[in-house]
Order: structure tokens, then sequence, then C-alpha cells
């Protein structure tokens, strides 16, 4: 991968909004690969922002995806106008979901977002408060050495 | 596998073809989860699915999933259609529900993308 400087950019996300639901993580996995970031980093990159666009769309009124790709390392950080997460340690486990029966018909909601998201990123850091929102942090290293 | 050969096998009919030749089929994950998609499927899986829904095509995009098969002849909508065009995702619909696939499949020597 040759980037020089880093490269940043940013997608607005608007609550319920299932039409256009990914298509900010689809956009960043086409900016990735054309970046040349190796197959594997996008996949993983693409995969944890789809979930945490899913969750914002999912849970929040609306939300910012803003991303950064150095030639060290893609990072992805997720600020949604949302309702909180109470117990994040509870969030954090497979199965645990709060999501309501519509939006587990349409596919989603089976508590294995965040779980997801972390299997695929070298860091993650949630930082959320009750009544106000969440942010998301996901970075994911461009070399393994 | 190819797309012809799967589509003979499960009675299909092919709704949008690839672009650039038909993708090599190594694996099926089944399942009407997008999360487990994300979670467990590999790249170059087919998706049998019953769910009708765009997001199936945006999944199938992220997760490097290059066909999706529809199983007990769900209708879909032109946005997905039109989204399995854009995002050159094969997509084919069979009148056969996912259990009777998945054994059709697996008799003509696909296996679990969580066996890959």
């Amino acid at each position: 991968m040759k980037i020089k400087d880093s490269i940043e950019g940013c997608f607005q996300l608007m609550g319920g909004d299932f039409t256009n639901a990914g298509t900010a993580s689809s956009e960043l996995k086409s900016i990735l690969s054309k970046l040349g970031v190796s197959q594997e980093v996008v996949r993983r990159a693409a995969i944890a922002a789809f979930e945490a666009e899913m969750n914002v769309i999912i849970h929040a009124v609306a939300g910012t995806m803003h991303y950064v790709v150095s030639s060290e390392e893609v990072r992805i950080t997720l600020t949604d106008m949302g309702p909180g997460i109470q117990d994040i340690e509870l969030a954090m486990q497979e199965g645990y979901s709060t999501a309501p029966d519509w939006v587990r018909e349409m596919g989603w909601g089976a508590g294995m977002g965040l779980p997801n998201i972390k299997k695929n990123a070298d860091r993650f850091k949630i930082d959320s408060v009750m009544g106000e929102g969440t942010t998301l942090e996901i970075v994911i290293y461009t070399r393994k050495d | 596998m190819k797309l012809n050969d799967i589509a003979e096998i499960v009675d299909g009919h092919i709704i949008v073809n690839s672009t650039g030749g038909s993708p090599d089929i190594v694996s099926v994950c089944s399942t009407d989860l997008m999360s487990d998609v994300l979670r467990f499927a590999t790249k170059g899986a087919l998706l049998v699915t019953a769910l009708n829904q765009s997001q199936v095509i945006r999944t199938a995009e992220i997760s490097d999933i290059p066909a999706v098969l529809m199983v007990m002849g769900k209708k879909m909508e032109r946005e997905m259609i039109e989204l399995a065009m854009e995002k050159n995702i094969a997509l084919m619909v069979t009148h056969l529900p996912a259990f009777t696939v998945c054994g059709m499949l697996y008799a003509g020597g696909l296996r679990s993308c969580l066996e890959d």
C-alpha cells in the first residue's frame, strides 16, 4: 500500500433509513480497495463498519462515520445521537440485543454486532452516555509487522 | 461450482447474472440472519436465504459473497434486484425450501462455509 499522508473522510448516517443502510460501509470498502489496502484488511474493516453502521440505523436518530487511512492503520469512528448503551459489558455478550422485533424480522438484531466488530478489529473502544449517544472507535492495522 | 451447475441442481432460475464470468462457488452459507453472514460466511460462499430484502445484497457485498440463492420462490422487490445488478452480485431463485436446497447442494459436493 502506498499512502504517504493519511486520507480521511466522513459519512452521514440517518437513523431508521434502512433503504440506504450499508451505503457508507460499501463506499468505505470501495475506497480502501482503491487505496491498495490488502483484501483481508478491507474485508475486516468493511464488516466492522457495516455492523456499526447498522447499529446506528437501528438504535440512533442520526450519526456519523469518520475514517482515517494511513500506512499504519484504518481507523473508523462512529458517533451517534442515540439512547446510549446502559451496560457495555452485557452488550458485548453474543446474543444480547435490545433491537425491536421488526428489526429482527429484517435479519438484524441477533446480538452479534458488537462482538463481531471486536473480532474484526485490532483495537476497539466504546464510549457511551445514556440519553446522549455512543462513540465507537475501530482500528485495524494495515501491516502485520 | 459454477452458477449454471447450481441452478440445475436446485431447479433454480438466474435473475441476475454476474458480469465478467460466473463466480466459482466454493462453499454455502444458509441463514436468514445477516449478522451470521457477517460473522461466519467466508469469501466466495453462496448465500442461501429466504430473506427477500436489499439488506441481503448489501451484506453479500460487504462479505465478499458473489451469489445469493433465494428459496421458497420468494418474490424480490425491484430495489433488491437493481442493487444486485449494481454490485455485481448474482441472484438466483428456486421454489424449493432451504432444507431441500442445502441437501441437494451437499450431495452435489458443496460444503458449509464453516468447513472451509
